[in-house]
């Protein structure tokens, strides 16, 4: 029987990078099959040539056994793949059915179309327990179902093909395991699943076989059942890893920082942040679990001074802040609050400047910068410089712009800038998203290392395994409030899992 | 990941070279069409500019206001902002220089008066600039709108002035009666004939030098400064400037203070330095130009210089070239002109990728 899809010595190169060298891959028909890489081992590369993003500069695909020349997505369409990206591509304020329909309308009037599909969507729904209601707005939907839209959407158009590109980043634990019994029962009925991802738990759970791809080459492939998650992890980094992060119990002293009743709405008015109240104690680690999107982002800007609070107050190194006496990221910063935060490229530098210039940002109108008028370069690249050799930062050059650093050491900057402050409070959003796992254990020791040296760490991650294997406490947000407080000994994953849907109290019957 | 470097020579010299001459090549072809010979329409459009002193000074004349109005473009767009008001900041900089030698050329010296003109020009344009900045840091409105809106009220405002209040009694044309010759700044062949050094007569003065020194104090405040760190911060990442706790409204309304009062000396070499009266319309389109030009010299200060003696080039050879050909007449100049901001600015990665691809694929092999 001929595979589903095959790839034959698949080569992709950007510039100088080799994104994709002699890829081949066999994927029998109806059957899961798991692609799994750090970031940046040419996963998305390849899952692109396939969906006809790009072409590949060697090699070629074959569907069903017959050549296929995929130029762009509507030719891999045509042949039977579909996609759903770890971004939606849904148009937010149509209908489920209107994006369905998106690019397949059958006709100048909609009418006929709509229609149509509408009962081919309830023929499909039926056949693979896909429900949902056609007729509802996609950003109504929760993410999960949006997700399930897009699933639809690749069926719709004769997928026989299903590739996944980080399905789970931005859902629950329950969440995620609706989608991996939707995925069965897309192979009992025949689909072939690509699942692409980093996460080792969810390739052992759902998976039939698994490829390993590092550094643009596949390295292995392996049958599910006959293989391990610290098999995977090393073949995946190409050497041991530890999963776990070694910590000492906590020593909590003075409270720090302490937060009451922050509130804060957005520019339409929709309350974002509902009466948060935490403490931050020296020599401690707080996590913040949740699923992104429920208020953690606008915890942290509030509390760096980013955005101002409406309601509520924090008390910080002997001073009241409130919606009457804010202060601004600035002015946090003379008060040693350092923070790292969660989007190093939206916010945490400036892709376009050298990495030595990046490496001040925040920090630019210390006087160790600067001079009388101009700033002082030497002291900045100096300064850099040292840092670099102290991080392990590579390429260790500060003349680099920041862009062409990989995640892992962009990260390392970021860090490196705000934990050499020595700050008395760190707030740090997804301090490893993005980053191999060499560098997020290095990370890890960081964060542990300042804890242990009696300062205060606000950790926000939606990467469950970190905000366990780092937290000393754990408050779970939910929809902009905090939902649940728990000591981090008595967390575990199924529990926070409920508390972040907060679906605790109702499925459990007990209080949080 | 390893990143090849591209050699610097190839982003700064040989990709716009290459770029210009396709745009030279475009309009050979036009010309061509019109039924002169490109070769010899070249050649007069050369030597117009370059080929004698006194086509060389029109040219750095002409470059002068562009020096301006290119560094005055480019300080606004490093952070972010599209000035697009230059022309109207040039105008009513002249405004300030022209009130300034009004009323002072019949009691001071030049010493007196220059440095008082070159504050008046750079108050008068940045006032110019900082009511549209205002609106954008204060009240969000967007800054292409109102400083394209101010270009026109600029243009009222002028009119009503001069020929209400400023124009010479019994004269019916609409300008300021000639200002004293103690308030002309000097030309350049006037300073240099006492070294025996003779440049040939045009109306190069000595706001060249002016614009020189700007392009070194617009390159110190940018890449030098905190308050340059802060402008470039703002102007690619402003999330980030958020983040580090720049005040984002207060540098932007100080870029466009800066980026008005440049625009602001156009005043100084048009009304001070050649017309020697407040005239109407003199910025005759640089505010304009000065985008293109910052567009082609990568909102560089040397870059700024050579794109601004390419447009002075342009403007005075092809001046030349019209006298010489009838045939080519001036609006075929501003056809070639046309095409060189479209050869280097808006089609600038027509050929950019592949020439990067090829060095970074030769720098691996």
């Amino acid at each position: 029987m001929p595979y589903a899809i095959e790839l034959r010595d698949i080569s992709k190169r950007f510039g100088a990078v080799q994104a994709n060298k002699d890829i081949c891959l066999q994927v029998p028909a109806g059957t899961i099959h798991g692609i799994i890489g750090e970031n940046g081992a040419g996963k998305s590369t390849l899952m692109s040539i396939i969906y006809g993003f790009y072409e590949a500069d060697t090699g070629h695909i074959e569907v069903d056994g017959k050549r296929v020349d995929i130029r762009s997505s509507q030719d891999a369409i045509n042949a039977g793949i579909g996609m759903v990206h770890q971004h939606f591509m849904l148009v937010e304020n149509f209908s489920v059915l209107e994006n369905v329909i998106l690019g397949a309308e059958g006709g100048a009037v909609l009418k006929n179309g709509i229609g149509a599909a509408r009962l081919e969507l309830q023929r499909l729904a039926h056949e693979y327990s896909l429900d949902i209601d056609v007729d509802a707005i996609v950003e109504e939907l929760p993410v999960g179902l949006q997700q399930r839209v897009e699933i639809l959407k690749a069926l719709y158009r004769g997928a026989r093909i299903l590739i996944l590109d980080e399905p789970t980043g931005v859902l629950t634990p329950q969440e995620a395991d609706h989608l991996f019994r939707i995925l069965k029962a897309l192979k009992e009925q025949g689909v072939t699943v690509l699942l692409i991802t980093h996460k080792l738990r969810e390739i052992m759970a759902s998976t039939d076989n698994v490829s390993v791809m590092r550094q643009g080459e596949m390295v292995a492939h392996r049958e599910t059942v006959n293989t391990s998650t610290e098999d995977l992890a090393e073949l995946m980094v190409g050497k041991k890893v530890r999963l776990t992060v070694h910590k000492d119990d906590a020593q909590p002293s003075d409270v720090l920082l302490s937060a009451k009743n922050l509130s804060q709405f957005d520019s339409q008015g929709v309350k974002r942040l509902k009466n948060v109240s935490l403490e931050l104690r020296a020599g401690e680690i707080l996590g913040i679990a949740g699923v992104s999107g429920n208020g953690q982002s606008e915890l942290l800007n509030v509390l760096s001074g980013i955005t101002p609070m409406d309601e509520g107050e924090i008390h910080f190194a002997g001073q009241v802040i409130n919606a009457k006496a804010p202060k601004n990221a600035a002015q946090m910063r003379d008060l040693k609050m350092a923070h790292v935060p969660e989007d190093r490229h939206k916010m945490g530098l400036v892709t376009g400047f050298e990495a030595y210039e990046a490496a001040v940002l925040g920090y630019h109108n210390s006087p160790v910068y600067n001079g009388k008028i101009l700033m002082n370069r030497k002291a900045m690249l100096d300064e850099c410089n040292e840092r670099m050799a102290a991080w392990d930062v590579r390429p260790p050059n500060p003349h680099l712009k920041t862009a062409n650093f990989s995640g892992g050491n962009q990260q390392k900057i970021v860090i490196a800038r705000e934990v050499e402050q020595n700050p008395e409070v760190l707030l740090i959003g997804q301090p490893t998203r993005g980053v191999d796992i060499g560098a997020i254990e290095n990370i890890h020791e960081q964060i542990v290392k300042l804890r242990d040296s009696g300062k205060a760490i606000l950790l926000v991650s939606v990467e469950l395994d970190e905000i366990m294997a780092l937290s000393d406490r754990i408050i779970v947000m939910f929809d902009g409030a905090v939902v649940g407080e728990l000591d981090a000994k008595d967390a575990d994953e199924r529990t926070l899992g409920l508390m972040m849907a907060n679906a605790f109290n109702e499925e459990e019957g007990v209080s949080a | 990941m390893s990143q090849a470097k591209v050699p610097a020579w190839v982003n700064v010299a040989l990709i716009p070279l290459l770029n210009i001459l396709l745009a030279f090549l475009v309009s050979g072809l036009v010309i061509l069409a019109i039924g002169e010979n490109p070769i010899e329409a070249a050649g007069y459009l050369i030597y117009g500019a370059f080929g004698y002193d006194e086509g060389i000074g029109y040219t750095l004349y002409y470059a002068t206001n562009l020096i301006f109005t290119g560094l005055a473009v480019s300080v606004a767009f490093k952070g972010g902002l599209f000035n697009i008001g230059g022309e109207g900041q040039a105008y009513i900089g002249g405004l300030g220089v022209g009130l300034i030698c009004l009323s002072l050329d019949h009691t001071m010296p030049l010493y007196v008066i220059a440095p008082l003109a070159v504050i008046g020009a750079a108050v008068f344009g940045a006032a110019w600039g900082y009511i549209p900045a205002y609106l954008q840091a204060r009240r969000g409105s967007h800054i292409v709108i109102t400083t394209i809106m101010f270009n026109f009220i600029a243009s009222s405002l002028m009119v009503y002035l001069i020929v209400n209040w400023l124009k010479e009694d019994g004269r019916m044309a609409p300008n300021s009666r000639t200002f004293e010759e103690n308030a002309w700044l000097p030309y350049l062949h006037e300073l240099f004939s006492p070294l025996g050094i003779n440049i040939g007569d045009s109306p190069l003065n000595l706001s060249f030098i002016w614009a020189l020194l700007c392009c070194v104090f617009v390159w110190g405040l940018v890449w030098h400064t905190r308050w340059g760190y802060q402008l470039r911060t703002l102007g690619t990442n402003p999330t980030a400037a958020r983040y580090a706790g720049i005040d984002t409204a207060k540098v932007t309304i100080w870029a466009m203070l800066i980026s008005g009062g440049l625009a602001g000396f156009v005043g100084l070499n048009e009304i001070m330095g050649v017309n020697h009266n407040l005239l109407l319309n003199f910025t005759a389109g640089y505010g304009f130009a000065g985008i293109a030009v910052a567009l082609m010299g990568r909102n560089n200060p040397i870059g700024i210089i050579l794109a601004a003696i390419l447009f002075g080039a342009l403007y005075q050879g092809g001046a030349e070239l019209a006298f010489e050909l009838p045939t080519i007449t001036p609006e075929i100049v501003v056809v070639i002109q046309g095409l060189v901001i479209l050869f280097s600015g808006a089609l600038e990665h027509m050929f950019k990728d592949r020439i990067e691809g090829f060095f970074i694929r030769r720098a691996v092999a």
